[in-house]
């Protein structure tokens, strides 16, 4: 762990100094979501419900970023063709 | 209120004499010290420092944004808002209110937001009462906030614009409550001298100037302020690997502030020919006193009124007024105690299953000294009660043939209420 600031350093009233995509947040997941591509239509409503903005547009599909999803299942729940489906982490 | 030796730079002449109450007082405080933002709700007794102040509001006599919300909870919510978008901000309340207040006060603490509150002081329910006594100020003790009480109007006047100094200190950045009695104060007229406008603004140093801040993501000093252009994130999830130091950051801010506090009691001296003793506490008579009162607010002018008189006759006892509450100056007490054989500490509030809270801290104080005076805790104005200079009287001439005896029990004491 890198070393951690002292109360005299650090910034005051407890404001962010670092950005929050310093923390990745993907390892707090039970569930992955995995998108069946056959099934998905692109109609983008799962990366619209994504509250942690971890689902993204690649230019072509929309892909998990697994760095931040933190497996809620929203996506899954939202999906109108159900093409998400929820898989326990390894 | 000392008298000036020296000219004040704003003399008597050119001040502004005004027949106002202390909830008017503090209104006109507000509006000379350019508040960008007032969000409140109204509550008896404060209902006047806001209600006065919408008028400025609605006449087009402030740029301040008028908040009304629906709740006590929301009005110190909308104030961290926006103190943390880099307004000067005022609200006020009292009693039940600041109950209501209590979450959004350690928040506003924590965060280091220079917000300034008037509590007009009230008893807290059940039973139901609207008069004045300190519970409400002891209830926000551990909330991380300045407590400043008044003695009277012109001091609540003096000690609101004072308030945005010390809060928005660099050293300080930390909440400030000013407390006014209730009733006593907010509701009485008293002739009072105000500042030019131009003089509260040269005092205070125009619109309030937001502090920097180094954060990892951008390469300069920021302001600490909310602004989309350059984000920052206030009141972030801060667990058991930063939280700690965070709190000790806020807990180590409070020492600089009786510094901060003298320093602003002298210059407001400078420019007024005001002055509340060192700012901090006041004494009267108590160099050679034997037995010294120790009050915070309006009832140390009764006291000290019974101080006078019993000085004429002879007896050797004077006052301490108490004018900080947070931080508590414990080495300051124990200096000006150490001499006198009893203190006997006055106050409006009591801890059920303990003291009052002003005596505790007085207790704690008197520890250091290897000779300590004697210590006596009274109780008294519970719900607005009177206190008459009698009471005051003979409790004093009471004291002194308790201390002939040498038996002096027991340490905690009502003053006023039927048996």
């Amino acid at each position: 762990m890198a070393q951690q600031a002292g109360w005299r350093s650090l910034p005051k009233g407890g404001v962010a100094f670092r950005l929050s995509t310093d923390y990745k947040t993907g390892d707090w997941r039970a569930l992955k979501p995995v998108i069946d591509y056959n099934k998905c239509t692109k109609c983008m409503l799962c990366w619209l419900f994504c509250p942690d903005m971890a689902i993204v547009w690649d230019g072509e599909n929309v892909v998990v970023n697994y760095d931040y999803c933190k497996g809620c299942g929203i996506c899954a729940n939202e999906c109108p063709v159900k093409a998400i489906s929820m898989v326990p982490e390894a | 209120m000392a008298q000036a030796l020296v000219k004040p730079k704003i003399p008597v002449e050119k001040q502004v004499l005004m027949t106002v109450n202390g909830n008017e007082a503090v209104a006109y405080a507000v509006k000379q010290s350019l508040v960008d933002v007032v969000a409140a709700y109204p509550i008896t007794p404060q209902t006047i420092i806001v209600e006065k102040f919408s008028e400025f509001v609605a006449n087009g006599e402030v740029d301040t944004v008028f908040v009304p919300v629906e709740s006590e909870h929301s009005a110190m919510s909308a104030c961290v808002g926006a103190a943390a978008a880099g307004a000067r901000v005022f609200t006020a309340t009292s009693s039940q209110g600041l109950a209501l207040m209590v979450e959004i006060l350690y928040i506003a603490s924590a965060l280091r937001l220079p917000i300034v509150m008037a509590v007009a002081n009230r008893a807290l329910s059940a039973p139901i009462n609207i008069h004045n006594d300190h519970s409400d100020a002891y209830l926000m003790r551990d909330a991380g906030w300045i407590q400043l009480f008044a003695e009277n109007v012109q001091e609540a006047y003096d000690t609101t614009i004072q308030a945005f100094k010390i809060a928005e200190d660099e050293r300080v950045l930390l909440p400030v409550a000013v407390n006014l009695d209730g009733f006593f104060l907010s509701h009485t007229l008293e002739n009072i001298y105000m500042l030019p406008d131009e003089s509260v603004r040269e005092f205070l140093g125009g619109y309030r100037r937001v502090s920097k801040v180094k954060v990892d993501y951008f390469d300069e000093e920021v302001p600490l302020a909310l602004n989309p252009a350059r984000p920052l994130s206030f009141g972030n999830l801060d667990l058991y690997d930063y939280y700690f130091e965070h709190k000790v950051q806020q807990v180590e801010a409070m020492k600089s502030v009786p510094e901060v506090v003298r320093e602003v009691n002298e210059e407001w001296f400078k420019l007024t020919g005001r002055r509340y003793g060192d700012g901090i506490m006041d004494g009267y008579g108590i160099e050679d006193a034997d037995i010294i009162l120790l009050a915070m607010g309006s009832g140390a002018g009764t006291m000290r009124s019974v101080v006078r008189k019993l000085r004429r006759e002879g007896l050797r006892v004077g006052l301490l007024k108490l004018r900080m509450f947070r931080p508590f100056p414990f080495k300051d007490i124990a200096d000006k105690l150490k001499n006198a054989k009893l203190v006997a500490v006055m106050e409006k509030g009591i801890s059920p299953g303990s003291y009052g809270p002003l005596f505790l801290e007085v207790n704690t104080a008197l520890y250091e000294l290897k000779e300590r005076p004697l210590l006596v805790n009274y109780i008294y104005g519970l719900g607005g009660r009177d206190l008459v200079p009698d009471m005051v009287e003979n409790m004093v001439k009471g004291l002194f043939k308790e201390l002939e005896t040498g038996l002096v029990q027991p340490r905690l004491r009502y003053l006023g209420v039927r048996e």
